[in-house]
């Protein structure tokens, strides 16, 4: 699609970057890109400020005060968990970035509590505070901010990424910015599970990156479940510590918990068993603290009548994919570039291989790598878009959708249902993608193949149906570079489970970078040995 | 998900239209409408956003759960998740509550 002509009522801009997603990650990379001086547009899906995982609730985040021997042991505490695979430098630059930006924090009016000497403790960040401060911080910035406005597609020309288009969806307008660089930074892909602020994480960027000639890192580490009441949306799991599990007769289940004890809950679904718990081993003088440091954990079973320190509840696992996975974009730079010149990734849409390995664990390092990979790759983008100028707009841009977008006619609602549904069923069960074999991984590839052939010859109506059918297509993709990457992981490592391969393979301590539409490729890199933690 | 937007609290300000990150909401010419409820991802943002609490996300994700708000006017939950989270006039933000410090100093969370 040529873009040359502005569409009917087409709203037009241009900008020296454009940030794709508005959670902690684009924030950030919004606020650095304008502090160096560059133009700045940001558009959300959503609205910044209420959309993805991190707004909705409260999260730890990887602060550590730079001392040597608490740096160590920070690094050290997951290194293991995540199969080796993270990297001691970028553990560093991270470390530090986070360091200050939650400094930053506390100087722009984040409310933190007081620890006793009376100063900032900096060790979590309630989510609907956090990003209401990072939306006034952006505006304040300069930073103009369209809602409700997912991207379609990216355009480039032969020197690299130039913008990208898409659709208002209060008025049905299109959108086009044109920009020297985009940060992309649409957080990971949890299909749609309901997992807690998750379903704008529909994989969007990996597909916009993708079509643009992007690489993936770490895709087979996708597997990320999440403890849930079975009724509710809260997938808050760290309090499941404190959790005991029950078969329905209630007698304990054994081994089951929140940490190494996931797998056994999955386990119990899969044989046929309903799974109950309670926070009955929390101590009774913590319990107010924990119903006040975890408001949204417990507004659920309030709302429903349940005392869950008193109380048992059905639970079952609620997928959340690489939203609380490692996988994403593959990252070539310390700015977070890609090989895509003048297309950046920052967030849960950048693997968080470099920070963890195949494993995270927890909110903390992924808030942490969200504001460090945000301000890297802001500064990062704002610096290349500058430094092109002039060059950077009067470009001949086209739309790089691997799926032809236009018109009123295309794909029906019924049938971008259809492709949903066919995608969450080769991800969702635990027998296919949390326990993995060679054979169901093959069996469930066939089904994704040809699925992707369906949606890659049906058009995108240029309308607001657009954006489902771009989700479809986003999770399919994202399906087929998951599954793909762990057929070549012929080992078990960080999250991901070979049932046919149940050992760490010490020859296989390397990433898995993916890539490609139509056929996947799998190529290995290897972890240089300056990246290890000795 | 969202069950309720109480005719008698709105005042019309479409707050809830904009922050809706799935757009569950539309504008009419008076109060908004739940136009896609199955598109409701059960964040409670708009509640926290809804400066009169005129809106009541029930706690079930998958299903609608009927419930009626006569029935959450007795119960006081209409309201309540945006006064424990502290927002609103005269309210403290939770986010400097004490106790959440406290919970570090026990059990090092958060």
């Amino acid at each position: 699609m040529s873009i040359a002509h502005a569409r009917h009522n087409e709203l037009s801009l241009e900008a020296d970057v454009l940030i794709i997603g508005g959670g902690p990650a684009g924030t950030w990379a919004a606020i650095s890109a304008a502090s160096r001086g560059a133009k700045v547009i940001l558009v959300d899906k959503g609205y910044c400020g209420t959309s993805g995982a991190t707004a909705p609730s409260g999260t730890g985040v990887w602060y550590v005060k730079p001392d040597p021997v608490l740096r160590r042991q920070a690094k050290e505490s997951r290194y293991a968990l995540g199969g080796f695979l993270a990297d001691n430098r970028w553990m560093d630059r991270v470390l530090d970035q986070t360091y200050t930006n939650m400094n930053r924090l506390a100087e722009w009016g984040y409310p933190f509590p007081l620890n006793e000497f009376g100063e900032p403790h900096k060790r979590g960040l309630q989510g609907p505070e956090y990003m209401k401060l990072m939306r006034k911080l952006v505006k304040k910035a300069g930073v103009k901010i369209l809602d409700h406005s997912p991207a379609l597609e990216l355009l480039a020309d032969e020197y690299g990424v130039g913008g990208a288009s898409g659709i208002r969806l209060e008025t049905g307008e299109p959108w086009t910015v044109r920009a020297g660089a985009v940060v992309i930074a649409t957080g990971g892909c949890a299909f749609l599970s309901k997992a807690l602020g998750c379903n704008v994480l529909t994989g969007d960027g990996y597909l916009l990156a993708a079509e643009a000639g992007a690489e993936l890192s770490g895709m087979e580490f996708s597997n990320a479940y999440a403890i849930c009441p079975v009724f509710s949306s809260v997938t808050k799991t760290a309090f499941y510590r404190y959790a005991t599990f029950y078969y329905e007769d209630g007698t304990v289940i054994e081994d089951a918990g929140s940490q190494r004890g996931r797998s056994v809950i999955a386990r119990k679904l899969l044989e046929g068993h309903r799974v109950f718990a309670r926070l009955d081993q929390a101590p009774e003088d913590i319990r107010p603290l924990l119903r006040v440091s975890q408001t949204n954990f417990f507004l659920p079973f309030d709302r429903a009548g349940i005392d869950p320190f008193r109380d048992l509840f059905e639970v079952t696992l609620r997928l959340e994919g690489t939203v609380r996975g490692t996988g994403g974009i593959h990252i070539t730079d310390e700015t977070c570039a890609t090989k895509v010149p003048g297309l950046y990734a920052a967030g849960d849409a950048a693997t968080r291989e470099l920070i963890c390995g195949g494993f995270t664990g927890g909110g903390s390092h992924n808030a942490a790598w969200a504001m460090s990979s945000g301000t890297f790759a802001g500064e990062g983008a704002a610096d290349y878009a500058l430094k092109l100028g002039q060059r950077g707009t009067g470009r001949r841009l086209r739309g790089l959708s691997s799926q032809a977008i236009a018109g009123r006619q295309g794909q029906t609602p019924q049938r971008t249902a259809e492709f949903i549904r066919a995608v969450q069923s080769e991800v969702m069960p635990y027998d296919r993608n949390l326990f993995r074999t060679e054979e169901r991984l093959n069996d469930s590839l066939v089904r994704l193949d040809g699925l992707w052939r369906d949606i890659r010859s049906s058009s995108v109506p240029l309308t607001t149906d657009a954006v489902k059918a771009r989700e479809a297509a986003a999770m399919t993709a994202t399906a087929r570079w998951m599954y793909r990457t762990a057929l070549h992981r012929t080992e078990t490592r960080g999250m991901h489970k070979r049932e046919d391969f149940r050992t760490l393979d010490e020859s296989q301590k390397h990433r898995l970078v993916s890539s490609g539409l139509d056929e996947v490729a799998v190529r290995t890199e290897q972890v240089g040995k300056e990246a290890a933690l000795v | 998900m969202i069950e309720i937007i109480s005719e008698t609290k709105c005042t019309a300000c479409n707050q809830c239209v904009n922050v809706c990150p799935t757009r569950v909401f539309d504008r009419t010419d008076g109060i908004p409408v739940i136009a896609r409820q199955e598109d409701c991802q059960t964040c409670f943002m708009c509640e926290l956003y809804c400066p009169v609490d005129a809106l009541y996300v029930a706690p079930e994700a998958e299903t609608p759960s009927g419930v009626r708000e006569e029935e959450l006017e007795r119960s006081r939950l209409i309201g309540g998740y945006r006064e424990k989270v502290g927002w609103g006039p005269g309210r403290t933000p939770v986010a400097q509550h004490e106790y959440l410090y406290q919970l570090y100093v026990k059990t090092n969370f958060g």
